[in-house]
């Protein structure tokens, strides 16, 4: 389903962020990665749908290598990749609704966007997955003037929107109080499984990792230095994943956030 | 499974006769509107030949007739200088009568009368006024910017005296001071950023309408600018306005870098 | 402790020697500008003495004001409304365009940015009157050249302050919009039309209000509106005349801003 190989990533001048990284999912299930700030896994993540330009290798999703797309083809690979966010990243002026339908833009034409008709099987879905996270009852409301557990469900239902074949989040749960974050990945994970959905999640929590995951992934300086289930992520393997990181890393992020931003702006 | 439930955005304006009705209103509005002006289109057709004839003869800019130009410029700046200093001077004052935290009921409605006063009337049309009341040149000019300043930075310097933060004030007056020296204290401190600020944005402000003044003789550029239109001077005309949009732009970059290195 | 010590002496500068050298010749600066400007100004100085005088004699000769030719000025003054209003409507239609390729984020090209900022700073920079004169020499007197001369100077004021609104955008909704798919027109009408939608009706009827101001002006260069009237009146020195003009400019101006404050509340 996915397949990277040997993918590297170098931030202008500066040292490889990823470094020849490998990766292979097939199949459902939710695969956690873990690391620390700095390791690399925002900028993984971003590279899979390509929101961040990967300087080399390659990223097979669904049998097509993105890596080689642009324009029209790359917009239509994006519609199977699902995508939330750790700031939500709603149009916080938009209805719940509109947020939600936003997922059908990779489909639908600027007429319809445009005048919000969309056709009636999206409204269909959207109304049967808020529904399903318990928001049916927020459908015309400002997207602001929810709270935080409540924006990531449309975040949530907004990338379902996309009949997605793979499911990224992105640290989804750090702006979030421990309780509500524990909750968005239990829904994570319960859509995974209903969905048969993959689902790859940048995730600071190791211990929610251990509860949520299939399959544990650790990063350390752009390298996949661990790969097995949430049992085998003993303290040991932890420290290994994250050591001598902690001053460093806080860093590489500050310098990685910088990097991928500008060039987020710049695509 | 119950029928599909239909989605659609919620309008704007939720009541569907204020909304079209308002529709109503507007296409009605635009309609009466065009028609009621009297726009001669003949005229108007013959109105673009007319342009490329002008802009042919605008170009090359004429420059010959520098010492004109610098003069009137020099002129306008001067008139733009002094009118922010005395338009600022006294927009302290009233600003102080013009805010409703500060000022007893009734100064405070003459304190807002004069700032609308001031703002209500284009500087074009207070200039003509001055002119017949003081003669031509650059001192209708500078009464004329004097009044404008003092409309645009009273009503922006009331409004900053209105938001100050009243606790300062009140530590002030706890300690025995009078009026003044609470004013000097407690409310000149909260606002002089801002004040700054206004004041350049106004010398910038001054500065293009000081251009203007002078087409109904109150001194400046304008005068010449509007001399040349009148003699056809179409390349002169285009060189005036060529230097006013450079110096215009200059101040603008130097306000703005002003403003920018003090907040 | 040593006994018989006498306490340091505290002095209190309000600024450092270095803050005040600084302040010192920026005064000295600006009074030096500030007296060239008065010593080389051409001024009559005996005009100056007695301008007060002039003014309140003025003053006796406006009021109270002659109401006899309040038909013809009503007329003028909604003539006046309507020339500020459709042109706030016409400048809107290349204000947006214009704002658009003069955002940073926004704009296809360097050319395209440098284009639109061209335009809005030339716009800007050319008062209203100056562009009534220039159309007024090309389409003749008359209400056309004052709705082309109101609708230009709009583009620039209004073009400037959207295309800023479009800079400051939050790009979090953009990155999802583009993640799951959507081309430029989606993240526009979207991710950037949402966020800039308040600001753009708050400009743009601001622009209106001040539009209103400018339309009275337009007559005395021929281009419409009440100024004619108004140049006529002073110009014969039918004083009483001109006050009950300069009375109705002030009431709608003042209605004008009501109205405008009264919407831009709604939509912020």
């Amino acid at each position: 389903m996915l397949k990277i190989t040997d993918l590297n990533k170098r931030y202008g001048n500066g040292e490889l962020v990823l470094r020849g990284l490998n990766l292979e999912i097939d199949g459902a299930g939710l695969t956690a990665i873990v690391g620390s700030s700095g390791a690399g896994k925002s900028t993984l993540l971003r590279c899979i749908n390509r929101l961040i330009e990967p300087t080399s290798g390659s990223i097979v999703v669904n049998g097509v290598d993105i890596t080689t797309l642009k324009g029209k083809p790359l917009r239509h690979a994006r519609r199977s990749i699902g995508m939330i966010f750790q700031g939500f990243n709603l149009v916080d002026r938009l209805s719940v609704m509109e947020n939600v339908l936003s997922g059908r833009l990779g489909y639908v034409n600027g007429l319809q966007a445009l005048t919000r008709r969309f056709p009636q099987a999206d409204v269909d879905r959207a109304f049967a997955l808020l529904d399903r996270v318990g928001l049916q009852d927020y459908v015309n409301k400002r997207a602001d003037t929810l709270s935080g557990g409540q924006r990531q469900r449309v975040g949530v239902v907004r990338a379902l929107m996309q009949e997605p074949k793979i499911l990224l989040a992105d640290e989804p749960t750090a702006s979030l109080d421990p309780k509500t974050s524990q909750q968005i990945m239990a829904l994570t994970r319960e859509l995974s499984d209903e969905l048969a959905l993959p689902v790859l999640v940048n995730i600071h929590n190791v211990h929610q990792a251990r509860t949520f995951a299939d399959r544990v992934l650790g990063m350390r300086y752009g390298v996949m230095m661990f790969d097995g289930s949430g049992a085998e992520l003993t303290d040991d393997v932890l420290d290994d994943i994250y050591e001598g990181t902690a001053g460093r890393g806080d860093e590489e992020q500050g310098e990685a956030d910088d990097g991928w931003r500008a060039e987020a702006a710049s695509s | 499974m119950s029928a599909p439930r239909t989605w659609r955005k919620p309008a704007a304006i939720a009541n569907p006769v204020l909304r079209y009705g308002l529709f109503v209103v507007v296409f009605a509005y635009v309609y009466w509107a065009v028609a009621s002006l009297p726009i001669n289109w003949e005229r108007v057709a013959q109105g673009l030949p007319r342009a490329v004839r002008i802009f042919s003869n605008a170009w090359p800019p004429e420059f010959a007739r520098r010492s004109l130009m610098i003069s009137g410029f020099t002129e306008s700046i001067q008139m733009a200088i002094i009118a922010t200093l005395l338009g600022v001077a006294i927009s302290i004052p009233v600003a102080i009568m013009a805010a409703r935290n500060i000022s007893p009921m009734p100064v405070y409605s003459l304190g807002r009368a004069i700032i609308i006063i001031a703002r209500s009337f284009h500087p074009v049309i207070v200039a003509i006024i001055f002119v017949k009341a003081v003669g031509f040149g650059a001192l209708a000019g500078i009464l004329t910017l004097t009044l404008y300043s003092l409309g645009f930075v009273g009503k922006l310097l009331a409004e900053a005296v209105e938001e100050i933060d009243q606790g300062q004030v009140e530590a002030i007056r706890a300690s025995g001071a009078g009026f003044f020296k609470i004013l000097v204290y407690a409310v000149f401190p909260q606002i002089l950023p801002r004040q700054v600020g206004l004041s350049i944005y106004q010398l910038d402000s001054n500065l293009r309408a000081s251009a203007v003044v002078g087409v109904v003789g109150a001194g400046g550029i304008g005068g010449t600018l509007m001399n040349a239109f009148r003699r056809f001077d179409y390349d002169f005309a285009f060189a005036i306005l060529i230097v006013l949009i450079a110096i215009i732009l200059v101040s603008e970059g130097v306000s703005g870098r002003l403003r920018r290195g003090l907040s | 402790m040593t006994r018989g010590a006498t306490p340091e002496r505290y002095e209190w500068q309000r600024y450092t020697l270095p803050q005040r050298l600084g302040r010192f010749f920026a005064y000295l600066l600006a009074v030096t500008v500030v007296v060239w400007a008065v010593r080389t100004l051409d001024i009559f100085w005996p005009w100056v003495w007695s301008a007060p005088n002039e003014i309140a004699d003025m003053f006796n000769r406006m009021s109270p004001p002659d109401l006899r030719r309040g038909d013809e000025i009503l007329r003028a003054m909604i003539e006046t409304i309507h020339i500020a209003t459709i042109a706030t409507f016409l400048s809107l239609f290349l204000a947006l365009p214009t704002a658009y390729i003069a955002a940073q984020n926004t704009t296809p090209n360097t050319f395209t940015l440098w284009l639109g900022r061209f335009i809005l700073v030339a716009t800007r920079s050319v008062n209203t009157i100056i562009w009534a004169l220039l159309f007024v020499a090309i389409f003749g007197p008359g209400v056309m050249a004052g709705i082309l001369a109101i609708a230009f100077r709009s583009i620039g004021f209004t073009g400037k302050l959207i295309a800023e609104a479009i800079e400051e955008i939050d790009r979090k909704p953009i990155e999802a919009i583009t993640a799951a798919g959507g081309d430029k027109g989606k993240i526009v009408i979207f991710g950037i039309i949402p966020q800039v939608l308040p600001t753009f009706l708050a400009v743009t009827i601001l622009r209106w209000d001040i539009n209103i101001r400018e339309s009275t002006v337009l007559g005395l260069v021929g281009a419409g509106g009440i100024g004619l009237i108004l140049q006529g009146a002073i110009d014969t020195f039918q004083w009483r005349t001109a006050s009950t003009i300069l009375i109705a400019i002030l009431v709608v101006v003042v209605l004008g801003e009501v109205v405008s404050g009264a919407l831009r509340k709604r939509v912020l």
